[in-house]
Parts: C-alpha cells; sequence; structure tokens
C-alpha cells in the first residue's frame, strides 16, 4: 500500500483555522483520525456527501477539524441525531466519531439499538479507559484494577467488551486494533466505510496525560508497549483457553457481514406500506 | 342552543362508539359544533365507561356535560353515579336488565325510557353487540337534534367493514322505537 | 399531492389525531417518538400516514433519542417534529438546549398530564408551564404555543412549524390530556390554501460560511443544511458567526447568546397572539390559557349576565411572553385572576406583568380535573 504524507492528508482535509488541535502529546486520537481520512482518500469518497457525527469528549472534536459538514453533539446521543440524518438523507456517509465511555457508558442505549437497527453508519471509537476531557475519571471499558480519579485504588467493576457488544447486537462490520497497528486500521476503515448497515472501528488509543500518568506509564510509547503485552491476535485467542485471556483483549476482525441496513429497510417498508393501503402515487 | 348528552355503562358495550358516533353526526354532517370527550382509566378492557357529547350551533366553550339533556344508562353503577346529574325534563335511556334497582324518586323529574335493549339488539341482529348502534338510533328520535341521514352516515364512517347492514339495521330499529315512544305507543 | 387523511372538508377527530394532521400538511416529513401517555395517538398516526407521503416515522429508544434524531433530521434538510408527554418532556430537556444553541427548528409537543414523575397519566394538567418555558439549562429562549381546542391544537401546529423554520428555533406545542383525548370539529383546509413557511436556506457559497452569523440584519441567520456541499459544522459549544467552538471568549458567548434571545423578543409582536372577550370595559380579568380557557370564557359570560364586568384575556403563545400587555391589563382592571391546572406558573409570569398595578389571585385545580365555569365564578363572586 502507497502512504501519501501526513502533510498530504492534513492539507487535503482539515479546516486550516481550527488547527492546532486540542489533542495533547502522545494521544492518538489523531492517529485514529489519520487513518479515517487516508482510508476516505484511497476510497475517492466525495466529502461532500459525507458527514461527521459526534458526542462529548476529546475524540468528539473531531468533526470540527475536518473540513466535511459535522454535528458535535450531547454527550453519548452522536448515533441518535445520526439516524435522523441518515433516514432524512439516505444518500448521505454518515462517519461517528466517538469515545469509550460516550458509546459505552452515556450513550450506551444509543449504541445498542443503532446496532440493531443496522443504521448505515461507520463509527471510530476511541478506547483509552478514561475520560480524558475531565481530567482521567474511569471509563465503562476501564480493565480491573486500572486506576483513575474515580476508582482512586483501582477499578472494581468489570469492563465492557465494546467490539464484543456490537457482534452481539448485530453489526455488520466489527474490527478492534490498537493504534500501532496502522495498516491493519486503515484496511479496516476502509471496508467499514464500504458497508451498509452498522460498522465499528475500534482503537485501543493511548492517553498518557490523563490515563497513563495514573497506571505508571507516562507516555505513548510506554502505553503501546503495554498495548503489545495484553493484545492477542483473534487467530491465537482462538486456541488459548478462557484462564489464559483473563486480563486479555482480543484484537482482530470480528464480523464481516452483509445484513441490509436500517435505510433500505426503511425504504422496502415505504414500499410495503403503500401496497398494502393500495396507495400509489 | 347548547345539548349535553352523556352516555354510561362498562367497557366492551360500546359506550365510546355510541358518543363518537353521535359527536360525528352534529359536527360532519350537520354542520354543527360538537365536542366529545370520554374518561380515561389504565385499563384497556373492562372498568367503568363514560363518555359525553356536548353538541351546539356556536363554538363550544366548555367541553364538558354540566347537567346532561339527555343521558344513557347501561349499568347499575352509572345509573347509580350519574342519574342524579340529569338536567330536570331530561331524558334518561335505561337499560332494563342490567338496572336492576331503579330510583323513582329521580326518575319522576325526567323523562324515563327504560327498555331491555340488548335483548331488542339480538332479537333485531342477532347480534347483542349491536345494543349500542340501536340505542343511538333511538336517542336520536328522541333528542330531536340530528336527522335520522346525518346518523346513519356517522354509523357508517365508525363501524367495522362488513358490519354495515346489521349495524344499519339495529339503528333503523332503534329509530321505530324511538318513533313509538314519542308517540307514547311504546 | 395525495393525502391520506381528509382535506378541504371537516371531520371529527382527537387532538393528538389533528397535530398529526396538521404536521403533515406543515411538511412535516420526520418523527421520530417513543410512547408515552397520552402522547402515543400523535406517533400512531404519525407511524399510520408517514410511509404514504414518503416521509419517515420511527421508534426510538427513549426520548432523549427521539429529539436528537429530529434535530439531526432538521440538519439534514427535514420539517421534524416529536410528541411526549411531561417525563418525556423532562429527558428531552439537554437536547431541546442543543436545538436553541444550533438554532434547530423542530417542533415538540408536550401533551401534559399529572405530575410530578409517573402522576396521572391519563388525565390532564398544566404543570409543564415552566418546564417548557424554562426546563432545558442555561439563558435560552424559545417559543410555547398553547392550543384550547381540537381546531386549535390543528392550526397552531401549523403555526409552531412557520415558527420554527422562520426563526430557527426550537417550538414547544403545550397541550394536554384532555385536548389529547378530546374529539371535535376539525377543519382542515385544502393544502394549496394553507401558509407555510420554510427556513431560509444560503443564497451562495459565501452565505453559507455564515450558520450562525445575523448577515441578513433581521438576527436569522440562513441555515447551510447538510450534503450540499457546503462542509458546516454544528456544535453546541459556544462559537463564532462560522460556527467555529469559542468556549473562553466572552463577547463570543454573549452576543451569541442574546442574539438567540433577541431574536424571539424583538419579533414578539409577529409570534404572539391571543384573543380578548369582553376585555374593553372589564372591571375583573382572567387570564388565561390552554383548556382552561374555555371555561373561562364560560365564567365571563355568565358572569356579565349577573352584571359583573369580567373579561378573558386567552393566551395563545405563553412564551416569549408580553408582559408589557398584562401590565396595560393591570393598569384597566382592579382585580386579574388566573386559572391553572396546577398549583401557580403562569401566575408568577401575570405577576411580574401586573407589576403590582392590580391584586393577581391565583385559581389553582389539580388533581385531573378541568375547572367548571363555576369553580372560577365562585372565586371571583367571592371577591366582588
Amino acid at each position: 500500500m502507497y502512504l501519501k504524507s501526513a502533510y498530504e492528508i492534513r492539507n487535503k482535509y482539515l479546516r486550516k483555522d481550527m488547527l492546532p488541535t486540542i489533542f495533547c502529546p502522545g494521544c492518538g486520537i489523531g492517529s485514529a483520525l489519520q487513518y479515517t481520512l487516508r482510508a476516505i482518500d484511497d476510497l475517492k469518497l466525495n466529502p461532500d456527501e459525507i458527514v461527521w457525527v459526534s458526542g462529548i469528549g476529546c475524540s468528539s472534536r473531531v468533526p470540527g477539524f475536518v473540513n466535511f459538514d459535522g454535528l458535535h453533539t450531547t454527550h453519548g446521543r452522536a448515533l441518535a441525531f445520526a439516524t435522523g440524518i441518515k433516514l432524512a438523507n439516505p444518500d448521505l456517509k454518515i462517519i461517528a466519531f466517538m469515545g469509550d465511555g460516550d458509546a459505552a457508558a452515556i450513550g450506551g442505549n444509543h449504541f445498542i439499538h443503532a446496532i440493531r437497527r443496522n443504521l448505515d453508519v461507520t463509527v471510530i471509537l476511541i478506547n483509552n479507559f478514561t475520560y480524558g476531557m475531565t481530567g482521567g475519571q474511569v471509563a465503562p471499558t476501564a480493565l480491573k484494577g486500572l486506576k483513575g480519579t474515580t476508582a482512586p485504588y483501582g477499578q472494581f467493576e468489570n469492563p465492557f467488551d465494546i467490539a464484543q457488544l456490537a457482534v452481539a447486537a448485530g453489526a455488520n462490520y466489527v474490527a478492534r486494533w490498537s493504534v500501532f497497528n496502522y495498516l491493519q486500521g486503515i484496511n479496516s476503515i476502509k471496508k467499514a466505510l464500504q458497508k451498509e448497515g452498522f460498522s465499528l472501528v475500534e482503537f485501543l488509543s493511548p492517553c498518557p496525560v490523563s490515563f497513563g500518568r495514573r497506571n505508571r506509564m507516562k507516555t505513548a510509547p510506554e502505553l503501546l508497549r503495554w498495548y503489545q503485552k495484553i493484545t492477542v491476535p483473534l487467530a491465537k485467542a482462538k486456541k488459548m483457553p478462557p484462564e489464559e485471556l483473563e486480563g486479555k483483549i482480543v484484537i482482530g476482525e470480528f464480523a464481516d457481514r452483509d445484513r441490509p441496513g436500517l435505510a433500505r429497510e426503511y425504504e422496502e417498508y415505504k414500499k410495503r406500506a403503500k401496497k398494502m393501503m393500495g396507495w400509489e402515487g | 342552543m347548547r345539548r349535553e348528552m352523556l352516555f354510561s355503562g362498562f367497557g366492551g358495550q360500546g359506550v365510546i362508539l355510541a358518543s363518537v358516533i353521535v359527536g360525528r353526526a352534529a359536527a360532519v354532517y350537520e354542520g354543527l359544533y360538537a365536542v366529545q370527550t370520554q374518561a380515561y382509566g389504565p385499563e384497556s378492557r373492562g372498568g367503568a365507561s363514560k363518555a359525553e357529547v356536548v353538541i351546539s350551533d356556536e363554538p363550544i366553550d366548555y367541553p364538558k356535560a354540566l347537567s346532561p339533556d339527555c343521558a344513557v344508562f347501561f349499568s347499575q353503577e352509572a345509573y347509580d353515579k350519574y342519574l342524579g346529574l340529569v338536567k330536570e325534563g331530561g331524558i334518561a335511556i335505561v337499560e332494563k336488565d342490567l338496572v336492576p334497582h331503579r330510583r323513582p324518586e329521580l326518575e319522576e323529574k325526567l323523562r324515563v325510557y327504560a327498555l331491555p335493549l340488548t335483548e331488542i339488539a339480538e332479537e333485531t341482529t342477532g347480534l347483542s353487540l349491536t345494543m349500542n348502534i340501536l340505542t343511538v338510533g333511538l336517542l336520536t328520535k328522541l333528542s330531536e337534534i340530528l336527522t335520522e341521514e346525518s346518523i346513519e352516515k356517522a354509523v357508517l364512517d365508525a363501524v367495522p367493514r362488513g358490519t354495515e347492514q346489521l349495524n344499519l339495521k339495529a339503528l333503523r330499529k332503534g329509530f321505530e322505537l324511538g318513533e313509538k315512544a314519542r308517540k307514547g305507543e311504546l | 399531492m395525495k393525502y391520506p387523511f381528509p382535506v378541504g372538508r371537516s371531520d371529527f377527530i382527537q387532538g393528538d389525531e389533528a397535530i398529526a394532521r396538521a404536521a403533515i400538511l406543515a411538511g412535516c416529513r420526520f418523527y421520530a417518538g417513543y410512547p408515552i401517555t397520552p402522547a402515543s395517538e400523535i406517533f400512531e398516526a404519525m407511524a399510520l400516514y408517514m410511509p404514504l407521503v414518503d416521509g419517515v416515522s420511527i421508534q426510538m429508544e427513549d426520548e432523549i433519542g427521539s429529539i436528537a434524531t429530529i434535530i439531526g433530521a432538521s440538519w439534514a434538510g427535514a420539517k421534524a417534529m416529536t410528541a411526549t408527554s411531561g417525563p418525556g418532556f423532562s429527558l428531552m430537556q439537554e437536547n431541546l438546549g442543543y436545538a436553541v444553541m444550533t438554532e434547530t427548528p423542530i417542533v415538540v409537543v408536550d401533551v401534559q398530564r399529572g405530575g410530578p414523575s409517573t402522576g396521572q397519566p391519563t388525565l390532564g394538567a398544566q404543570g409543564d408551564v415552566m418546564q417548557s418555558i424554562w426546563g432545558t439549562h442555561g439563558d435560552h429562549s424559545l417559543i410555547v404555543l398553547t392550543p384550547a381546542t381540537v381546531q386549535e391544537a390543528f392550526d397552531m401546529t401549523i403555526k409552531a412549524f412557520n415558527l420554527a423554520e422562520k426563526y430557527r428555533t426550537p417550538v414547544v406545542l403545550l397541550t394536554d390530556a384532555e385536548i389529547a383525548h378530546m374529539r371535535e370539529r376539525v377543519y382542515t383546509p385544502n393544502p394549496e390554501d394553507i401558509e407555510i413557511i420554510y427556513r431560509k436556506l444560503p443564497a451562495n457559497k459565501e452565505e453559507a460560511r455564515y450558520p450562525f452569523g445575523d448577515i441578513h440584519g433581521d438576527m436569522i441567520p440562513p441555515m447551510p443544511v447538510f450534503g450540499k456541499g457546503y462542509r458546516t459544522y454544528v456544535t453546541g459549544l459556544t462559537h463564532d458567526e462560522k460556527g467555529r467552538p469559542k468556549t473562553v471568549d466572552a463577547e463570543v458567548h454573549e452576543r451569541l447568546i442574546r442574539r438567540i434571545i433577541d431574536k424571539l423578543e424583538k419579533n414578539k409582536e409577529d409570534i404572539v397572539t391571543y384573543e380578548t372577550f369582553d376585555l374593553e370595559d372589564a372591571e375583573i380579568a382572567i387570564i388565561s390559557y390552554g383548556i382552561v380557557a374555555r371555561s373561562a370564557i364560560r365564567a365571563v359570560r355568565l358572569l356579565r349576565r349577573e352584571g359583573i364586568k369580567a373579561g378573558l384575556l386567552k393566551l395563545n403563545t405563553i412564551w416569549p411572553f408580553d408582559f408589557d400587555m398584562i401590565g396595560n391589563i393591570a393598569e384597566q382592571v382592579r382585580k386579574i385572576y388566573v386559572p391553572e391546572m396546577n398549583l401557580g406558573q403562569l401566575y408568577h409570569l401575570v405577576r411580574e406583568g401586573a407589576d403590582g398595578k392590580a391584586e393577581v389571585e391565583l385559581i389553582p385545580k389539580i388533581g385531573g380535573e378541568i375547572h367548571t365555569p363555576m369553580d372560577i365564578i365562585e372565586r371571583i363572586k367571592r371577591g366582588v
């Protein structure tokens, strides 16, 4: 795969008057954003036909930085707003940039129902185990024992596996990587963007400032090395006994299927309604 | 001209539907103003049922019945609760078999028509369920606000497809009873 | 265009049904909702009609999702509506604020029932007056309309869409369980006879660069909806004319919020409507809105028959609020009565408007029954 220079991607897709971004040194959101823009560029998608949607949090600032139509909404609700955009204008492609707290805690209900409906949207989910913007509180993805300002003695609850949640709820495409896996990341986003229905690409993404600092990993490289240690590729994980997978995070492609998306289902529903009512023209 | 009507009984007797038909006939087919309201409880089926219709030739301000000019009672409970509200000289239609305990001291100030409505409906159409439509016919003739044509149209709008003839039969039986009642032949 | 309900004639329908039909005639093609008594019939009518008129009706996971969805639809260019009752309306408040901040035209119907909490789901109330005006957070303004009859529910739904589109603002149609389930004669005009307003769109790309700028001097920016190549960025953060977040700039915040409020406040004459009955020579004024105004009209008629000079101001818009008009009435009359199906909400606004120039007395009623004319008359006679 030929990779264009990052500057070329930046100049082509970012709003210059919005730079610099709010992201801290070592933050992984910029990487995930770059992968997404590279995927769009590679697929030669028309930016005028794409709307970026987000909720609240660091990753939710992304729609402001990219030069597309964008809706930066309320905490956790991005996918509900996206439902309105998509059904009101099915010609638009929707990308939702979400954080783990945004998608799996406050927005958990919208998340599972958007998947159940198979809403046509590509979700890029930044999982950094923390609420970075508000200063390092524990997120619903935080593994047991990880520290945050609201669990200063280490998380005592069980974490959500967002990717598995999405698979179970019926998503058409689900993949998880760390931002370290850049080629897999770009390829997954490309697949996701070409899918009808719901697609999710989750990235383990370093937040050295709010998360790493409290967990003895003050820099991004330390966090990336930790990801290397705790992640297990899907093929390998399949051969491992469950006890060995305890505390590990499986990475790879978890779902790749082609159920009809919500927009198409609604078009069919309209036809059915008209037929049932003897209503044509 | 402001006329108030009360329909009461229990769920499943078509009390609400009867009130909607009367209101619809007035509003859509007579060009009058009409308001239909109903008391709602949490139950989807059964329980007490009450509906009101106010009809007027000018816009209706207060939408509820204050003292009904006409009232229909399909149950003892409804009769006990609401008979006292009916305006002096007003019309009360009572389902005789369902209201065994009557109150002559209240009834003597009213024009009361107590009939075995369910039984008559059953004899007329073979379906006791058509009792509400039969009563609408009776009420139409007694209250003299609406024409037979308007009520017939409103009945056809409101009843399920395929039951039109059955319901019209019940309605016309009601007209006939009302006509007799007016002449004192009942 | 064919409609799935009769037009150009009268029908005998419930308030909820009237709202659904009127919305479709006003051009609404997007409905998102969640079931709740006594608003569900609006949703059910929309579910029946929308697919037939090539619109969308979708059941969301909750009321938060419902309002979020219609805001998204509005930015995609659709006229959009949701309907709920008190508890669901509370869930919508956060995103109602988002709609205010992003100047998104939407219509939210609140069919009031007895509260707080689950309260009296099937019975009417007017307990959401303050919630409808002040329920969302922060400094803001929006429009609240209060129908009193099924015909008004129909007419005001069309008006709600027109105002939402004209002023780029959320509009709340504040009705109640009585009107929702009451059947009345409603005249549905022929569609070509209905005045329909559509939001101002940018004339060109240059105008589209200012989705939140007062570029026409009327305080209402054109709305660059998505998918037209404008690359519009919309955020709930405090933003400048171009929509860029400016979260710590006091001047930008004040300019934005004041414009959002002023675009309604300074157009009160266009927005606020009311009716009067026998108010010209009245010594006693009743100020009322919604279903209770109907009892008040009858009360005025009966009081006049007894030689008591009563008059009525029936408010069709309760926000923006015309405090000056209340002040003028207070100068004319001895006393103002405010009958409400709550323990005092609009009453406080009326008192502020009367500003001590006339005594203001609340006639409260809760429990689910609307005031009878006698409830109002007896209270007034006590004071005469």
